[in-house]
C-alpha cells in the first residue's frame, strides 16, 4: 500500500504496521468487522492530494478549547492527530494559521467549493440570550455562523458535550441561553460526541468511519455513537466486583481507597454515564478517572453539572428533608384538627343518646 | 425533559414532595386513628395486663397452629414477600447510603447478586399472591380497586428496581428514575391506603393483646 | 315503635374506638379470618368473611371519623349506610356470626374482629335489625326474669327437687354467705341436675351459698342483642342483689355468655368494679381438686373428647381449668387437635340459638359439621361440655344428623363420680 499519508507516517518513525494495527483496533472498538479497518486503513491512507481530500470545516463557539486540546495533544506521537492528514481541514481557528479576514475568506471559500460535501465540526454551545450577543466571531452571533455552515454540510459532528447537550455554558442558572446544535438544527445527520472533553479516539474513530463509509455511524437515542457509548462505565469498570460484594471507599483516604474499592458512595456517576473511559482509557491507554481514584463525573450525559453534586452517591437524593419538618407539622395539625373534630363528634353522638328500651329494638 | 433531567428532578424536587407527603399523611393518619381513644376495662383482669400487648406485636408474626395448611399460598407467600421486600428494602448497599444519608444510621448490606435473586423470588411471590387474589373466592370477594392498585404501586418499585439494575428495556439513567419514582408514588398513596397496615399493625396487634390479655388470653 | 336507622348510625358513632379505626385501617384482604370461621369454612360462601360481616360499620367509621372519609361521602364516593342495608346485614352480623372469636385469633395484623361485632350489634339493635328470636328472649328477659320467659316458682320447684335428692336445704335470699349461685334459664329447664351437683361439691368443700329469688337468671340477652341498656338493667339486678346480701362471690354457672356479661362486660356497663369477685364454675371447680377436696370415686370409663365453650374458654380466658377437671373424671379423655383456646364453636352462640328462622336453622346445621367431624374422627360416642347453650345446639345438631353420640355437662359428671 502506496500513498501520501504512509509517507508521512513514515518519515513520523510509525510503521506501516503500527497504522494498520491503528485501524483495526479502531474497526474492533467501533465493533465492525475486521474488514473494515483494513477499508478505513485503505481509504485513509490513499487520502489524495491535499486540494481533493475531504473537505473539514470546524467552527468553535461558546468552548474552552478543551476538546481540541484533547483531539491535539492527547499525546505524542499523536496516532490519533493523523487523521488531520486525511482530511483537508480548511477552517479551525487554533490550528489555522490565518486569522482575521484570511480565515473568514478561507471558511467562505471552502462552503462555496465544497457545497453539500463538506463536514461541519463544531464545538461549544450555541447562545442565544442577548441575540447571541454573549459570542460572535467577524461580527456574526454564534448562531447565524452555525445556520449558514450547516447549510452546505452534509453531516455535523458535534464535538464535546457544549455542543453535544449544551454543556458547562448551560448550567444552570444558564446565563447566556446556551443551547446545543441539535436544538438548533433539525435537518442535517448530526453526531453528538460528547464528552468533557471527549476521548482523542473517539473523535478520531467516528471521522475515519464518515472518511471511510460516508455514513454516520449508528446513534443512540442522544445521538451518540453506539460503538462508543454503548455501555456504561459502570458496566465495564475494572472495580466492578467491589459494587457487587457491597465494598466501598466512604473517603478518598480510606482503606476502601487504597485498596481500590468501587467510589459510587464518593458521588461516581459511572452506573448512569454512557461512555467508553473504562474501556479505551485516556493518555494512550494510561488511565482514567475511576482508575486514578476519583469517581466518574458523568461528563457525556446532558446536564452533568447539575446532577446534584459530583461527590454525591448517586442513590442519595439531593435534599430530601427540605421539606420534612413543614409536611410533619402540617400533618400534626391536620392530625390535631380531625381530633377535636371527630372528639366533638362523639360527644356529640354521645348527647344524642336516649336510653334504649324494648320499645327501640322495633321499627 | 431528557432523561438525566429526568432523574434529577426524581431525586431532587420529586422526593423532596414525596417524603414530604408521606410524612404528612403518616402523622396525619395516626393521630386521626389513635386519638380516638378508648375507654378504660373497668373489670378486674384475670391476671396483671403486663406485656400482652406487646407479646401479641410478636406472636402474631408466627401463623397460628393448622392455619398453614388451610392457607399456604397466603402464608408463604406472604412471608417471601414481605420479608423479599424487607431485604431489598434495608440491605441492598445503594439503599443503605441512603437511608445513612437520611438518618446517620447504617448497617453492612449484602452483595448485590443476593438482592439480585432475593428480588426475583420477591417478585414470584408477589404475582402468586396477585394471582391468588384472583383466584380464591375469598380473597376476589374482599378486593377491591384498592387492593389491586396497591398491589402494583408496591410490586413497581421492586420491578423497576431490579430491570434498572439488570439492564432490561430502559436505559439505566431511565430505569433508575422510573424505579425512585415509583418509590415516591408508593410513599405518597401509603398513608391512604391499606398499605397503611405497615404502621397500624402495631396498634391493632398491641390493642389485641391488651383486650384478651386483660381477660387472662393470650392471642 | 322506635328503632330508626338514625339511632342505629348514632349509636355506632358511639362506640367506634381507636381499636375499630386501627383494625379496619390494617385489614390488608387476606381473607385468613374466613379460614377461622366456621360459617364460612362448612358452607364456602364468602359473604361469611367475617370482615365482611362488619363492612356497615367500616363504612361509618370512613365517613363519620377520617377526613378523606368524609370528602368521599361529600363528593358522593362512598355511600351512606342505609336501612336496606342493614336489613341485608342481620343475617351476617347475628345468624352466621356467634361471637364465638375465632377470627381473632388468626388475623395476622390483629385484628379483633369479634370485638367489633360487638359493636355493630349496638348499631343493629336500635335501628330495628335485630333477628326476632332475639329480640323476643331479650323482651322475656326484662318483662319476665330470663329468656325463655322463666319465673322464680319454677327456680323454686328446681330448688325443692335438689333439696329432696341431696337431703341438704338450699338457702334462699340469705345474707353474708360465700357465693351467690346463678342459673341461666336452660339450666333450669334442662338440666336440673346443674344444682345438685353443686350442693354436692360445696358441701364437701364447706363453701356456704345462697340463691337469689330477685336474681337467678344469669344469662344477658340485652348483650348478645347488642343494646348496652338492656344489657345494664339485667346485668344491675345481679349486682344489686350481690351486693345487698354481702356475697364474697358470685358464682357464674356453665353458660358462656352468662359469664361474659357479668364477669367482663358487667362492670363496663355499670361503670365500675363489683363490691364482690365473680368466678366461674369451672375455677371453683378446680380450685377444690388442686386442694384435694375434689376426690373421685370411680371414673368415667368411655372414651370423650372435650368440647370448650368458646365465651368461657377463648373469650372467657378460663383456660386452664377444664383439661384437669375432666382427666379427674374421664378415664379416657381424647385431647382434640383444636381445643382450648383454638375450639370451634358449636355453632349456637352470640344469641345465634335463639334465632329460629328456617335459614338460620339450616345454617347451623351446617355449621354443626365441624363438631360433627371431630367427634367422628376422634372415633368417640361421648363429648362433655360445659355451657347450657352449647349443649341445647349440640343436642339439636345430633339430632339432626341422627347421632347417637351422648353429651354430658362437666359439673354433673364431676359430681356423678364424687366420692361420698
Ligand atoms: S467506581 Fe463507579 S463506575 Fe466503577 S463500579 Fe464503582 S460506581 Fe461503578
Ligand atoms: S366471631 Fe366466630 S362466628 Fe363470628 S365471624 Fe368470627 S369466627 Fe365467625
Ligand atoms: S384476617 Fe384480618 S387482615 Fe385478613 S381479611 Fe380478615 S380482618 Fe382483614
Amino acid at each position: 500500500m502506496q500513498g501520501p499519508l504512509i509517507d508521512t507516517l513514515a518519515r513520523r518513525g510509525v510503521t506501516r504496521r503500527t497504522f494498520f494495527k491503528y485501524c483495526a483496533t479502531l474497526a474492533s472498538l467501533m465493533a465492525l468487522p475486521p474488514s473494515a479497518g483494513r477499508a478505513m486503513a485503505e481509504a485513509m491512507a490513499a487520502a489524495p492530494a491535499a486540494s481533493r481530500r475531504p473537505s473539514v470545516i470546524w467552527l468553535p463557539f461558546q468552548e474552552c478549547t478543551g476538546c481540541t486540546e484533547s483531539i491535539t495533544r492527547s499525546h505524542s506521537p499523536s496516532i490519533e492527530g493523523l487523521i488531520f492528514d486525511a482530511i483537508s481541514l480548511d477552517y479551525q481557528e487554533t490550528l489555522m494559521a490565518a486569522a482575521g479576514h484570511q480565515a473568514e475568506e478561507a471558511l467562505h471559500h471552502a462552503m462555496k467549493e465544497n457545497e453539500g460535501k463538506y463536514l461541519l465540526i463544531v464545538d461549544g454551545s450555541i447562545p442565544l440570550g442577548l441575540d447571541g450577543a454573549y459570542s460572535c466571531i467577524a461580527g456574526k452571533t454564534n448562531l447565524e455562523a452555525l445556520k449558514e455552515a450547516a447549510k452546505g454540510a452534509a453531516a455535523i459532528v458535534a464535538m464535546g458535550s457544549c455542543a453535544a447537550f449544551g454543556g458547562i455554558p448551560k448550567a444552570n442558572p444558564n446565563p447566556t441561553g446556551a443551547v446545543s446544535v441539535s436544538d438548533i438544527i433539525k435537518d442535517k445527520p448530526i453526531i453528538n460526541i460528547p464528552g468533557c472533553p471527549p476521548i482523542p479516539v473517539v473523535m478520531t474513530g467516528v471521522l475515519a468511519h464518515y472518511l471511510t463509509f460516508g455514513t454516520v455511524p449508528e446513534l443512540d437515542k442522544l445521538g451518540r455513537p453506539k460503538a462508543f457509548y454503548g455501555e456504561t462505565i459502570h458496566d465495564r469498570c475494572y472495580r466492578r466486583p467491589f459494587y457487587d460484594q457491597g465494598k466501598f471507599a466512604k473517603t478518598f483516604d480510606d482503606e476502601g481507597a487504597r485498596k481500590g474499592w468501587c467510589l459510587f458512595e464518593l458521588g461516581c456517576k459511572g452506573p448512569v454515564t454512557y461512555n467508553a473511559c473504562a474501556t479505551v482509557k485516556w493518555n494512550a491507554g494510561t488511565s482514567w478517572p475511576v482508575e486514578s481514584g476519583h469517581g466518574c463525573l458523568g461528563c457525556s450525559e446532558p446536564d452533568f453539572w447539575d446532577g446534584g453534586g459530583f461527590y454525591r452517591a448517586l442513590s442519595r437524593p439531593a435534599d430530601p428533608l427540605k421539606m420534612a419538618a413543614t409536611a410533619a407539622a402540617v400533618g400534626a395539625a391536620a392530625g390535631v384538627a380531625i381530633t377535636f373534630a371527630n372528639r366533638a363528634k362523639k360527644s356529640s353522638a354521645k348527647a344524642a343518646h336516649e336510653t334504649v328500651t324494648l320499645a327501640d329494638l322495633e321499627k | 425533559m431528557n432523561e438525566m433531567q429526568f432523574l434529577t428532578w426524581v431525586r431532587g424536587p420529586g422526593l423532596d414532595i414525596a417524603i414530604g407527603i408521606f410524612l404528612l399523611g403518616v402523622l396525619w393518619r395516626l393521630i386521626e386513628i389513635y386519638s380516638l381513644g378508648r375507654k378504660v376495662d373497668v373489670a378486674p383482669g384475670r391476671h396483671r395486663d403486663g406485656a400482652s400487648g406487646l407479646h401479641t406485636v410478636f406472636r402474631r408474626s408466627v401463623p397460628p397452629p393448622g392455619m398453614i395448611k388451610r392457607s399456604p399460598v397466603t402464608y408463604i407467600g406472604g412471608y417471601v414477600f414481605h420479608i423479599g421486600l424487607a431485604i431489598i428494602v434495608f440491605l441492598f448497599e445503594p439503599h443503605i447510603i441512603l437511608i445513612r444519608d437520611l438518618t446517620g444510621l447504617s448497617w453492612p448490606g449484602l452483595p448485590s447478586q443476593v438482592i439480585d435473586l432475593v428480588s426475583v423470588i420477591t417478585l414470584g411471590a408477589m404475582l402468586v399472591v396477585l394471582a391468588d387474589r384472583i383466584k380464591n373466592p375469598v380473597k376476589r370477594y374482599l378486593s377491591t380497586f384498592a387492593d389491586w392498585f396497591t398491589w402494583t404501586l408496591t410490586f413497581l418499585p421492586v420491578l423497576t428496581g431490579w430491570m434498572a439494575v439488570q439492564h432490561l428495556l430502559l436505559p439505566y439513567t431511565t430505569m433508575l428514575a422510573l424505579h425512585i419514582l415509583s418509590v415516591e408514588l408508593l410513599l405518597i398513596v401509603l398513608p391512604f391506603t391499606k398499605l397503611f397496615h405497615a404502621f397500624t399493625v402495631f396498634g391493632s396487634r398491641w390493642y389485641l393483646g391488651k383486650i384478651n390479655g386483660h381477660r387472662g388470653v393470650p392471642v | 315503635m322506635s328503632a330508626s336507622l338514625q339511632k342505629g348510625i348514632n349509636a355506632l358513632k358511639e362506640v367506634i374506638d381507636a381499636p375499630v379505626a386501627s383494625y379496619f385501617n390494617s385489614c390488608v384482604h387476606c381473607g385468613l379470618c374466613a379460614e377461622a370461621c366456621l360459617f364460612h369454612l362448612e358452607t364456602g360462601d364468602p359473604k361469611y368473611t367475617p370482615i365482611h360481616k362488619l363492612e356497615p360499620l367500616r363504612r361509618v367509621y370512613e365517613q363519620e371519623y377520617t377526613l378523606l372519609g368524609r370528602l368521599k361521602k361529600m363528593v358522593g364516593l362512598s355511600k351512606a349506610v342505609t336501612d336496606d342495608e342493614l336489613e341485608e346485614w342481620k343475617e351476617l352480623v347475628y345468624d352466621s356470626c356467634t361471637m364465638c372469636g375465632r377470627c381473632s385469633m388468626v388475623c395476622p395484623v390483629g385484628n379483633d374482629i369479634v370485638y367489633m361485632v360487638r359493636k355493630l350489634r349496638e348499631g343493629m339493635a336500635v335501628s330495628g335489625h335485630a333477628p326476632d328470636g332475639i329480640k323476643g328472649a331479650t323482651k322475656r328477659t326484662v318483662e319476665i326474669g330470663g329468656p325463655m320467659g322463666l319465673k322464680w316458682p319454677a327456680v323454686a320447684n328446681v330448688i325443692k327437687k335438689a333439696e329432696a335428692a341431696t337431703g341438704e336445704t338450699i338457702n334462699v335470699d340469705k345474707p353474708g354467705v360465700d357465693y351467690l349461685v346463678l342459673l341461666s334459664s336452660m339450666e333450669i329447664v334442662n338440666y336440673p341436675e346443674y344444682l345438685e351437683a353443686l350442693v354436692k361439691i360445696f358441701k364437701k368443700a364447706g363453701i356456704t351459698f345462697t340463691l337469689a329469688s330477685d336474681a337467678f337468671e344469669a344469662t344477658n340477652a340485652g348483650m348478645q342483642i347488642g343494646a348496652s341498656d338492656i344489657a345494664k338493667v339485667i346485668v344491675s339486678r345481679i349486682i344489686n342483689s350481690a351486693e345487698k346480701l354481702g356475697v364474697k362471690y358470685v358464682l357464674s354457672p356453665e353458660c358462656g355468655h352468662a359469664y361474659m356479661a357479668i364477669r367482663w362486660e358487667g362492670p363496663n356497663l355499670i361503670g365500675r368494679p363489683y363490691k364482690f369477685e365473680v368466678r366461674h364454675v369451672l375455677e371453683v371447680l378446680e380450685e377444690l381438686r388442686q386442694k384435694g377436696v375434689l376426690k373421685m370415686k370411680d371414673k368415667f370409663k368411655e372414651p370423650l373428647i372435650l368440647h370448650d365453650p368458646c365465651q368461657i374458654v377463648r373469650r372467657g380466658g378460663v383456660l386452664e381449668a377444664p383439661e384437669p377437671l375432666v382427666q379427674t373424671v374421664a378415664e379416657n379423655y381424647i385431647p382434640i387437635v383444636d381445643k382450648q383456646k383454638w375450639n370451634w364453636c358449636c355453632g349456637g352462640g352470640g344469641g345465634a340459638s335463639a334465632i329460629h328462622t328456617e335459614e338460620a336453622e339450616a345454617l347451623r346445621a351446617k355449621a354443626f359439621r365441624i363438631k360433627k367431624r371431630q367427634i367422628e374422627e376422634n372415633g368417640v360416642n361421648t363429648m362433655v361440655t360445659f355451657c347450657a347453650n352449647c349443649r341445647i345446639v349440640i343436642e339439636e345438631g345430633f339430632d339432626h344428623y341422627e347421632m347417637n353420640t351422648q353429651l354430658l355437662g362437666l359439673t354433673e359428671l364431676l359430681a356423678e363420680h364424687l366420692e361420698d
